[in-house]
């Protein structure tokens, strides 16, 4: 069968992936360079059974969709880094509620109103650390146009099974350009449908801190329970026990260290006998792949190391590569001042150098100023 | 027979959270009773709060309940109702949290008109935190962030209630517990956003400080002070001087949002 | 005038407001060591205005049924 073929928006394919999750609710608030994502959605929506609300706000917007999925529903938002920020404290309860949402974050230059128009890498910490108090965090982070898609489809299925809010980490360039999307035929990808628990009402424990996993109930369907933001008991109702705030904060984050190996998705590039390593994220990464084949081709050994999955962060993978003793040094081209090159020192130790290229210049990191770095290792 | 509220409350909850003399409690057993007189499926019902004192009350009836952030609860309440149009939402919050911090999606639920049954327990002040005012302290009056009086404003939530929009506004108070039933369950039958704003009395915060030597006397304070609204028509202004009206304050047949919103965009079922 | 068979109190949720003593018409209850208690039942015409305005649940009438 012919694939189905579009040329599409970077934006526009998130919110298609959403559909193609079986994504039924969209809550937002119109901001660039996200705006795309909305109104597709708004568009697309009714035409497949979900409704699309405007809200007036960000903070209303985040807590439109923990309450849509809340009553059952999967259900996304999009925004970029201001709207980001009154997002947190929402999402925040999400994390502590074990309430499954997809956020979008279409990176643009910050802080504060900053640069609206003008791409940026620069809320990779916002997303792990923007909401206050302890919490896992799961971050995809697309490349390209089929990515938007794929990585969103990817999103809602880690959210429902994990039950926990998913950042899709994209960028003004990747969110605004057009590239040829293989639009995926049903079942192609996988979709991850929320599972349905199967106890009698009465014994549902909708925060069992003793299973790693336990199916979230939708408002309506018979299991009625109470959600709070304050640490709770396994029966959904506030405690002050710090021994059990411990255990359940423990317990949420080391659901999602636990299951590293299926959470994480990197793209490795010649990596194997690879002494000189780049490691970078979605336009970034584009760069990144031309400057590794560029300095192959003067002779130098060079790979890319690519997370789809930035939180929880690839340490594992960088820790394979690094055991094999090759690799000299590690260049990290990220469009912000540092966020990404401190957490890969962190994960180095020292094993080898590492060194951000770091640019607020709005353009894409470009492979030559990459190729540079790189050879400075040789 | 004396009427079971065990049927609504959760096992084992009680004694609840609220300081001896808090109104709140009144107007629970005003809820379970205006609810329980609708006959609802308690699996159908779903009741959001932000924080604040009475923002704890979901925790204590059988229905799907949220206990959100603070001045959330109609935002959240709203992806549940437009996820979910089948469920019977109920959105409440305290004067601080519907009105500061939340006052935007109260005055936006409003505008929607959409299915949403908004309570706002009015207390004229911030009682969580320990009498901070809020948006609805009297001018003049003491709180721990107005130590001189209250020198700000004050909203009237029904009149924003009503500009912003809201198909079904009422007042009603604590002492006025079968009125405020009824209020309760007329706001609940209207179909589009109602607002009943309760007034109460929190003798913890607000009382002690401001001449209520004992919670009864902030209670006869709304029994003398309220007004019902039919009465009041034929009073002259002094007459109502100091005085507040209760009652179905407006009420008009309006298309609700996701009736329209469905009809509008040929929604697919 | 109606009269109760009997009121309940139950002593573990009564938070001794007073609201239920100073609103009965009648002075049928009173307040022990911070509780409140039945001063005098037959003085009780069943109004119910305790019991509608207690907060914590902790007082129930009883109306005795006509004979
Ligand atoms: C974002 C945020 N800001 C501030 C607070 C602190 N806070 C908790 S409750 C409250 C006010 C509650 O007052 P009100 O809504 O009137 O309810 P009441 O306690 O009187 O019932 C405040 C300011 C908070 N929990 N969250
Ligand atoms: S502080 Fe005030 S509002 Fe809060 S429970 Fe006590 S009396 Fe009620
Ligand atoms: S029912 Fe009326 S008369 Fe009897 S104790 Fe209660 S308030 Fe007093
Ligand atoms: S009103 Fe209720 S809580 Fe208060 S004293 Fe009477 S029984 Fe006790």
């Amino acid at each position: 069968m012919a694939k189905k073929l579009e040329f599409m928006m970077g934006n526009h394919a998130v919110a298609e992936g959403a559909l193609y999750a079986g994504c039924k609710f969209y809550g937002g608030y119109p901001i660039t360079p996200s705006t795309e994502v909305a109104e597709r959605m708004a568009e697309r929506l009714p035409k497949v059974g979900g409704r699309f609300i405007q809200m007036e706000d960000e903070i209303a917007a985040m807590a439109s969709v923990i309450g849509a999925s809340l009553a059952g529903v999967k259900s996304l938002t999009a925004t970029s880094g201001p709207g980001l920020s009154l997002k947190q404290e929402n999402i925040g309860y999400a994390m502590l509620c074990e309430i499954p949402v997809v956020i979008v974050d279409v990176m643009r230059g910050g802080p504060s109103t900053g640069m609206p128009t003008g791409p940026s890498q620069s809320d990779i910490m916002q997303a792990k650390w923007g909401t206050h108090g302890d919490h896992p965090v799961i971050a995809v982070t697309p490349a390209s146009v089929q990515e938007q898609f794929n990585e969103t489809v990817r999103a809602f299925n880690l959210a429902e099974k994990y039950r926990c809010p998913v950042y899709v980490l994209t960028d003004a360039i990747i969110g605004q350009m057009m590239e040829q999307l293989e639009i995926p035929e049903p079942g192609e990808l996988e979709v991850i449908e929320r599972p349905k628990p199967d106890c009698k009402p009465e014994e549902y424990l909708p925060f069992d801190m003793d299973k790693e996993f336990v199916p979230l109930a939708a408002f309506g369907s018979g299991y009625r329970y109470h959600v709070t933001g304050l640490h709770h008991n396994s029966d959904g109702f506030p405690t002050n026990d710090p021994v059990l705030h411990t255990k359940n904060t423990v317990r949420l984050i080391e659901r999602i260290n636990k299951n590293y190996d299926d959470i994480m998705k990197v793209e490795e590039f010649m990596t194997d006998d690879a002494e000189v390593l780049v490691f970078a994220i979605g336009v970034s990464a584009r760069s990144a792949k031309h400057a590794v084949i560029e300095a192959r081709n003067q002779g130098i050994k060079a790979g890319l190391l690519r997370p789809l999955t930035i939180w929880p962060f690839p340490d594992k993978h960088i820790d394979n590569i690094l055991n094999k003793g090759n690799v000299k040094g590690i260049v990290v081209p990220e469009m912000n001042l540092g966020q990404m090159t401190l957490e890969v020192q962190r994960v180095a130790k020292g094993r080898c150098q590492v060194e951000g290229l770091f640019s607020l210049m709005l353009d894409p990191i470009l492979p030559g100023e990459i190729v540079e770095k790189i050879r400075r290792f040789v | 027979m004396a009427y079971d509220y065990a049927k609504y409350l959760r096992p084992g909850k009680l004694p609840h959270i609220w300081c001896a003399g808090c109104t709140y409690g009144i107007v629970l057993k005003s809820m379970i009773r205006a609810i329980d007189s609708l006959n609802y499926d308690k699996n159908d019902v779903v009741v959001t709060s932000g924080i604040g004192c009475c923002s704890r009350l979901p925790g204590y009836v059988d229905f799907n309940t949220l206990h959100t952030t603070h001045g959330r609860s109609i935002a959240f309440a709203t992806g549940v109702k437009v996820a979910n149009p089948k469920l019977k939402v109920i959105a409440l919050g305290g004067d601080g949290d519907m009105t500061a911090i939340g006052g935007n999606h109260f005055i936006h639920a409003c505008r929607r008109n959409i299915d949403i049954t908004v309570f706002v327990f009015n207390n004229n002040i911030y009682g969580m935190t320990g009498a901070q005012y809020s948006p609805t302290t009297p001018k003049g009056a003491w709180a721990t962030t107005a130590p001189y009086g209250m020198t700000e404003n004050n909203f009237d939530i029904t009149s924003l209630a009503i500009g912003a929009g809201a198909s079904f506004v009422a007042r009603t108070t604590a002492y006025h517990a079968t009125h405020c039933e009824k209020m309760i369950k007329e706001a609940l039958e209207h179909k589009g956003l109602s607002v009943v704003e309760i007034i109460n009395a929190c003798p913890t915060g607000f009382g002690r400080k401001n001449k209520f030597k004992t919670p009864t006397s902030m209670l006869l304070w709304m029994k003398d002070s309220a007004v019902n609204v039919e009465k009041a028509k034929n009073m002259s202004p002094e007459e109502l001087a100091g005085k507040f009206t209760i009652g179905v304050l407006h009420k008009e047949e309006k298309p609700e949002y996701l009736e329209t919103y469905d009809a509008t965009v040929g929604l697919k079922k | 005038m109606a009269k109760a068979e009997r009121i309940e109190i139950n002593k573990k949720w009564c938070k001794g407001c007073e609201i239920c003593v100073e609103l009965c018409p009648t002075n049928a209850l009173e307040m022990v060591d911070f509780k409140v208690a039945v001063k005098d039942l037959e003085k009780c015409i069943a109004c119910m205005q305790c019991e509608l305005r207690c907060p914590d649940f902790a007082i129930v009438v009883y109306k005795k049924e006509k004979e």
